[in-house]
Order: C-alpha cells, then structure tokens, then sequence
C-alpha cells in the first residue's frame, strides 16, 4: 500500500512543494495581519464603518476560494500572487472582526487608568488595547492558518506548486501513496503552525497564564 | 477581449443553458450533492451536539476532532478517498459530509452549552425535566447559533462540491475543470461566477431562514450574540454568552 522508496526517491521534489506551500499559507497571513490590524482600528475609532466592514467580509466569505484564485488567473496568471492575493483576502476578513472585538473587550476602567497615567491616542491603542486584544486576534489567526494551509493545496489543480501536487499525481495514476504522504504533512503543517500560534499566544499575554497555577 | 466580456459572452451563449451539460442542470447535480451532504452531516452532528451539550460533557473530545477535521485538506481527503472507493457518487460525498460536521457540531454544542444557567434553572423550577429542557427550552435558545454553524457548513459544502468535478463528477465544477483543461477561460470563470452565487444565494436563505424559525423572544435577545460570533464559535476563545 505505502511505498516507501517512492517518498526516498522524490524526498527533493516533496520538500520544495512543501516550501512552496509554506509561502503560499504564510505570506497571506503575515499581509493580512499587517492590513486587518489599521482596518480593525479604523472599525473601532469609526463606527459606522464596522457594519459595512462586516457585510463586506461575509459577502466575501462566501465566495469560494477556487472561484477567487480562478479569478485572479486572467490578471496574474500562474505566479503565487494568483494565491497569494485571495487568501490575504480572506485572512482580512477573518481577522477584522477579531480585532475589532479584541480592542472593544478592554475594560473602561483600564482605558481611563490608561489614560490618566498619560497614554493617549496612538501610544494607548500599541501599549494597552492591543495588547489585551492579542489573544482574541491570534484565536482568528489561528483559524485562518489552519484555514489557508488546507485552501492552498487547491491551487495545485490549476498548475501551481504547493502539496496539493501530491494529490493531483496520485489521482492521475492512481497511485496512493503520495495522497497519504500530502495529506500527512498538510495536516502535520497545519497542527505545528497552530502549536506556533499557542506558544506565541503564551510569550505575548504572560498575564494570561499568571492565573491559572491554582 | 477583456475577462468581463468573455464572461458574459458565456452566459449569453444559448447553447450554455440547455441539456444535460446546461447551466441548470450543473446547478441542479451542484444542490443535489450539497443538499445530501448536508442533510446527512447535520443528522449525525446536531444530535451529537445536542445531547453532549445538555449534558456538558466532552468539550476535550468535540474540539479536538472539529479542529483535526479542520486541518484535513479537502482535497487530499477526496483523492484519497477516489483510490480506495473508486470513482463515484460516494467519495466527494464523504469529504462533504467530514467537512460540514465541525461547524454544526462545535456550534450545536458551544450553542446549547452556553444558555443561560438561570433560564435552565427557570425550566427546572416550573417542572420541565432534562429532555423536555433541552427540546422546549435550551434548543430554541440555541437556534441562533445552530443555524450559524448550518450557515457555514452549507458555505464550504458548495464552495468544495465545485471539487467533485476534479474526480469525474457533475456540478459546477465542471465548467471550470473542463476550462481549465481546455483553456477556455471564460467557461472556467462563468463556473465560478455560478458557485459564487449559489454561495451567496444559499447565506441568503439561512438569513431568511433564520428570521423565520427564531423564536421572537429569543431573536431580541441574542441579536448581540449572532453578530459577535458571524464566522462561528472560536474554540480556545471563550466569550461571554450574552453581553
């Protein structure tokens, strides 16, 4: 059933879609971290923004994510900005929200305490409320990990390299040991992105521990 | 010729619309391996989460296996599926129904886990006893979310039905895996205008839907929860059940 001298033999091409996956499930999420963050804040500063911020993001959601890379193929074709762009939409839309809830959690009195100890506007928003926002904005990072590593193997069937060539070879000659293999270490990329997560949640919030050695 | 009018060149296109290869009966086999998935999906998730969550039981169990289903690409799964069980109705059916399971079981169960301990205590107080709380007064209350978790699960189940096309199935996807092998790009992007507004269509009617079974009690109340929570109940990210 599993042939392990086909994974020896092709240990090189296996490591390259693995790299390739990487960029294409890491590269959205470090854009769309980077755009959700002044978006969410606008949302909070700017209310009337949010409900339009919302419609939009659901809209968006429900549109499938091998219609969007589809899309994008008459604009850039097949390099990675064809993956890239959609799911740095999508990691957007997920993230907004938590941010925006992230930042509204924080307590009036710690806002006021903030702010009678001479933080205000900008240093307030980097040293106070986002900090307490980091861990509801990671648990949506967490997600839209996970969620992009199993979207980016889509790409494969359009002809982009990502671990999701494993699925497309093993379909064609019907031949199950690179699916196995594809599907291991999609799923084993996804559980260390997301233990990565957990730890950076731990390193970022130490408070959020300090409470729980009863 | 720029993509929009190759596109609507495809859908003006008579000959696009009729037969066993037109767009209503693509749309027609789409809703059909959807409907069933869904249909068989929300049979073993909602129970599932209803009795676990009357009970509080299993929280470990039911996050662990929603969030490893999660990481499971769908793909990969399908494929897989394809070399054991050959070509058929049944593989593309499987992955359907392991991708829409987590969100209407975690949503069933964060749903009905979270009602209000004092409406529970309320129902015990006026008499009412475990199965008659959890029917007439925990699953009304946690409609709201349960329809949520439906509302996604339908979402992802059209968006990866389109990959039912790639192992020798009908629906939508076959005008865009057919495109795309033909390099036809106008098929491959009226295929996914389609999908995308089957999508769309479908998180319209579990809106409509939504306003029509909610109890008028309960859509006042939890109007705050329903937003807050738009895209699912983020596991290891508690929130408060009302505000």
């Amino acid at each position: 059933m599993f042939d392990m001298n086909w994974v020896m033999r092709n240990a090189d091409d296996i490591l390259g879609l693995l790299r390739d996956h990487l960029t294409l499930s890491f590269i959205p999420i470090l854009l769309g971290l980077m755009l959700a963050i002044p978006i969410g804040v606008a949302c909070v500063r700017w209310a009337w923004i949010y409900p339009i911020a919302l419609a939009m993001s659901t809209a968006f959601f429900a549109i499938p994510s091998i219609a969007l890379f589809v899309f994008m193929l008459p604009y850039t074709g097949l390099s990675q900005l064809t993956a890239i762009i959609p799911l740095t939409l999508y990691t957007v839309s997920l993230l907004v929200r938590n941010v925006v809830d992230g930042i509204r959690s924080t307590d009036d009195s710690v806002r006021q305490a903030a702010a009678a100890m001479g933080y205000g506007g900008i240093h307030r928003l980097v040293s106070v409320e986002l900090p307490i926002a980091a861990p509801v904005i990671l648990g949506g990072l967490r997600i839209a990990t996970v969620a992009n590593i199993g979207m980016v193997a889509v790409v494969s069937v359009m002809g982009l390299s990502s671990l999701g060539d494993l699925f497309v070879d093993g379909t064609q000659r019907f031949f199950l040991t690179p699916i196995l293999v594809g599907i291991v270490l999609t799923t084993a990329l996804a559980v260390v992105a997301d233990l990565v997560l957990v730890a950076v949640q731990r390193r970022l919030t130490p408070w959020s521990q300090a409470g729980r050695n009863r | 010729m720029n993509p929009f009018e190759l596109v609507s060149g495809w859908f003006q296109d008579p000959a696009n619309w009729s037969g066993a290869t037109g767009i209503p009966s693509r749309i027609a086999e789409h809703l059909q391996y959807s409907l069933l998935a869904m249909l068989i999906a929300a049979l073993i998730a909602i129970p599932f989460g209803l009795v676990l969550g009357h009970l509080n039981r299993g929280e470990i169990v039911v996050l662990t296996i929603a969030n490893s289903i999660r990481a499971l690409p769908t793909l990969g799964l399908l494929t897989l599926l394809v070399i054991l069980a050959g070509i058929g109705l049944l593989p593309p059916l499987i992955a359907l129904i392991v991708l829409a399971i987590p969100p209407m079981l975690v949503n069933t169960f964060e749903g009905i886990r979270n009602v209000d301990r004092f409406t529970v205590d309320a129902a015990r107080g006026i008499g009412l006893r475990g199965p008659s709380i959890l029917w007439s007064v925990e699953a009304p209350v946690a409609l709201p979310l349960i329809l949520l978790g439906a509302r996604l699960a339908a979402i992802q189940v059209i968006s990866a039905a389109t990959i039912a096309a790639y192992v020798g199935l009908g629906g939508l996807g076959r005008y865009i895996f057919d495109g795309l092998g033909r390099r036809d790009f106008s098929q491959v992007i009226g295929g996914s205008v389609l999908v995308a507004l089957l999508a769309i269509a479908t998180e319209l009617f579990f809106v409509t839907l939504g306003a029509a079974v909610v109890s008028k009690g309960v859509t006042r109340r939890s109007k705050k929860i329903f937003t807050a929570t738009g895209l699912g109940i983020i596991p290891g990210v508690r929130r408060k059940a009302t505000t």
